[in-house]
């Protein structure tokens, strides 16, 4: 494989695809060569996972190219992408925990005894994943199941896993998510093994010291677009950050002016793991608190705690003056707290019921009377919402699923706002939705601190999260790790500090 | 109801046959008639509570739930009974089962009378609001604050109360108490809700269709009565019904999602 030296492994050329809504690849470049870990970065929504599920086979391009070796390929599902030897290692596993790992390792290709080929042939299968795993130099027994394994070592099993196809292309998304630094470190070891042997990998990843280490060449995707393709040495990992969020603050964020007044919400030393670190601050009335982090930094639980969903190790939360134990949502409702959740499918909406019954559907007690409904109560309050949310919708009677994903979150954002709670939590408040309906959640939330109301915004969307807090909190992995507030609080300065480094600067 | 929830409950049948036993024993051990209605009630009360016990707060899934008290309410019925029919002899079953108010037989008025509640608390009521949201997605609503448990716990012993009350018209119609009552009981409830349109993973459909439905599962068996099919094969053709309905349901829902 590539005796030429000239001619990529891998060519996508001008590679376009549309979502409703969003452009999310415009005419994207992206090369591979053997033997080269090639480090694919950019902010979330930049399109890294789109160009992945291209080459995966799970999306089909609007226009655009793929040439493996030179020579053009069609690929249209993911087993036609193995067939290629594109492998990907997803950041959710897809092991079978109760399988010993040689059979996970050769699930897609179980060897057969001889002559009886519905038969497994079990020593066959131990020593092919013994084979692998030897060639990448670790040790895990091949006969224990997967479920016993650290993370770390199951991530390993899942490349084994890609290895037993004839993998020649290896992406891995977020591999070092779970893992500590040693174990980075033996990933790291097996990635090396693997390039060494001619073996081309796409790394992604939002941790920008790993890269460094790591990568040969690298990439910067941005709203779609190739900002920047070079070989490492070509970067600082400050360019790498301004070239990630180079994203302009344009007039979106509108946030009026507002008095900040007394707190609303103190919370003190918050552990959401009994080994962890506290959490500790203050929101007040009238005040936007942002809440940024990288995915899976901490602040979806952190929203999760304060709502009563997710377990609360220690720590206390007082609410205007008072001390609250808050064990389970309808208990948050009660105290005054909303959370818009961050999948308004899975969490948000019942889909199958109208938009009315779903603003609804947190104050049924108010248009109820004993127990009986009352349509005209409910009428009136959904009107009032529907006018002011300017919700998109044929009648207060059409199914929620038939909307729009910016009108649906205009239902989720109506259904809290009729509670008109004290503190607001939003999680990724304006993930998949359009421009338009972008700029009026941002109208919402600001209308919101006019009125006194107490805002968490958390979110992985950098530019948002800056543009409409009057504060920002950054987390990672788990920690608040910096305050930022005023002239201080740029895109660039978050993103340090979200990606591990410090806010000033490397 | 506990269908809309996106639940299923099996222990119709066993809860029918249990609840006109003890009816019929109370009666004879008593006399009083009215004691009877209530021991049937109240054993139709207490299986649903344990059923809604399990599935909501000890979160086990309803079907294994449900047909884990059918066994133990078939169970029961036969040792207390061992085996044998229980003889009713009161002037109120009798009205019950066979009387006439203005001209309609009293257990169509019963009938009626249930579906009209059960359709104003589907429509009208908080409760019935939801019943359809939670079928809809359980996790949105205990996300906005609702008690999803009682709820949940709620409509088991709604459903069982039915039974109950099923157990009272099935009694009084035979003037006996059989220890195998309500075999099968089950297969038609269900098969009658999914006839009526209700989606057997919740959240969809309404007491109107599953009317219908049960017209249509009723008019089946007597159809098929009439024309002389074996009863051996009335199960089957019950049985194809049910298999048709229910695919007819996920081609439907496949079409929907599709859009």
């Amino acid at each position: 494989m590539g005796d030429n030296k000239d001619t990529p492994l891998l060519a996508m050329q001008g590679i376009s695809k549309s979502f409703p809504g969003v452009k999310a690849l415009d005419k994207v470049d992206f090369q591979l060569w053997p033997g080269e870990v090639h480090a694919l970065v950019g902010e979330n929504g930049a399109g890294k996972s789109t160009l992945i599920k291209i080459l995966a086979g799970v999306y089909s391009m609007d226009s655009g190219e793929t040439l493996i070796e030179g020579k053009p390929v069609d690929i249209n599902s993911p087993r036609q992408a193995s067939e290629y030897g594109i492998s990907v290692v997803h950041q959710e596993f897809t092991l079978v925990p109760q399988m010993t790992v040689s059979e996970n390792i050769m699930l897609s290709d179980m060897p057969s005894r001889p002559g009886l080929r519905f038969l497994v042939d079990k020593k066959a299968m131990a020593s092919g994943a013994r084979e692998i795993l030897d060639d990448l130099g670790v040790d895990i027994s091949v006969s224990s199941p997967v479920r016993s394994l650290t993370v770390a070592e199951q991530q390993i099993v899942e490349v084994a896993k890609a290895l037993s196809r004839k993998t020649r292309i290896l992406v891995m998304d977020e591999p070092t998510a779970a893992l500590s630094n040693v174990e980075v470190d033996r990933l790291f070891n097996v990635i090396q093994a693997l390039v060494s042997k001619g073996m081309a990998v796409v790394y992604i990843s939002h941790k920008l010291d790993e890269i460094f280490r790591i990568s040969d060449r690298l990439t910067v995707l941005r709203d779609g677009r190739v900002i920047s393709s070079s070989p490492i040495s070509h970067f600082t990992r400050n360019e790498v950050i301004k070239q990630m969020v180079g994203r302009e603050l344009t007039g979106m964020y509108d946030k009026p002016k507002v008095d900040i007044g007394k707190p609303v919400m103190e919370v003190g030393n918050l552990l959401l793991d009994p080994m962890g670190q506290g959490i500790s601050f203050t929101v007040h009335e009238g005040e936007v608190l942002g809440i940024a982090g990288l995915m899976g930094a901490g602040q979806i639980r952190l929203a999760r705690a304060l709502f009563g969903i997710e377990r609360i190790y220690g720590g206390d939360v007082i609410l205007k003056g008072k001390p609250m134990k808050i064990s389970s949502p309808g208990k948050a409702v009660r105290t005054g707290i909303g959370l818009v959740t961050e999948n308004r499918k899975e969490e948000g909406l019942v889909q199958l019921l109208s938009v009315s019954k779903n603003i609804t559907l947190t104050v049924l007690d108010n248009v109820s009377h004993m127990g009986v409904l009352s349509h005209q109560a409910e009428a009136s309050i959904v009107a009032d919402k529907i006018a002011k949310l300017d919700i998109k919708t044929p009648s207060p009677k059409q199914i929620v699923m038939n909307l729009s994903g910016g009108n649906q979150q205009k239902v989720v954002l109506a259904k809290w706002l009729a509670v008109d709670p004290d503190v607001m939590i939003m999680c990724e408040p304006t993930r998949g939705i359009d421009v338009g309906a972008k700029a009026e959640i941002y109208r919402l939330i600001g209308e919101m601190a006019c009125n006194g109301k107490a805002v968490l915004l958390i979110s992985s969307e950098i530019p948002e999260v800056v543009g409409m807090s009057d504060r920002v909190m950054v987390m990672h992995s788990g920690k608040v790790v910096g305050e930022l507030t005023g002239a201080e609080c740029t895109q660039e300065a978050v993103m340090r500090l979200a990606t591990g480094g410090s806010a000033v600067g490397a | 109801m506990v269908i809309l929830t996106g639940g299923i409950d099996l222990s119709v049948g066993g809860t029918v046959a249990l609840a006109g036993c003890l009816a019929a024993g109370a009666l004879q051990a008593t006399g009083n008639s009215w004691l009877a209605v209530l021991a049937a009630l109240g054993v139709g009360l207490m299986i649903g509570s344990v059923n809604g016990f399990f599935v909501s707060y000890a979160k086990l899934p309803p079907f294994i739930v449900t047909l884990a008290t059918l066994a133990l309410a078939r169970g029961f019925t036969l040792v207390y009974t061992e085996g044998r029919p229980l003889l009713v002899d009161s002037p109120v079953f009798d009205m019950i089962g066979g009387g006439f108010i203005a001209g309609i037989p009293v257990p169509v008025l019963i009938v009626a009378a249930v579906y009209v509640v059960v359709g104003f608390v589907l429509n009208q009521t908080k409760f019935g609001r939801l019943i359809y949201a939670i079928g809809g997605n359980e996790q949105a609503c205990k996300l906005s604050g609702i008690n999803v448990e009682r709820n949940k716990m709620l409509v088991y012993v709604w459903c069982g109360f039915l039974a109950g009350l099923s157990s009272v018209i099935l009694t009084a119609r035979l003037l006996s108490a059989q220890p195998t009552a309500g075999a099968g009981y089950e297969l038609d409830a269900i098969a009658a809700v999914i006839l009526g349109g209700t989606s057997l993973s919740g959240g969809e459909g309404g007491v109107r269709g599953t009317l219908i439905g049960a017209f249509i599962i009723g008019v089946l068996a007597n159809g098929l009565n009439l024309l002389n099919v074996s009863p051996f094969y009335q199960d089957v053709a019950k049985g194809a019904v049910i298999l048709a309905a229910v695919l007819m349901d996920k081609a439907f829902h496949s079409t929907a999602d599709s859009r």
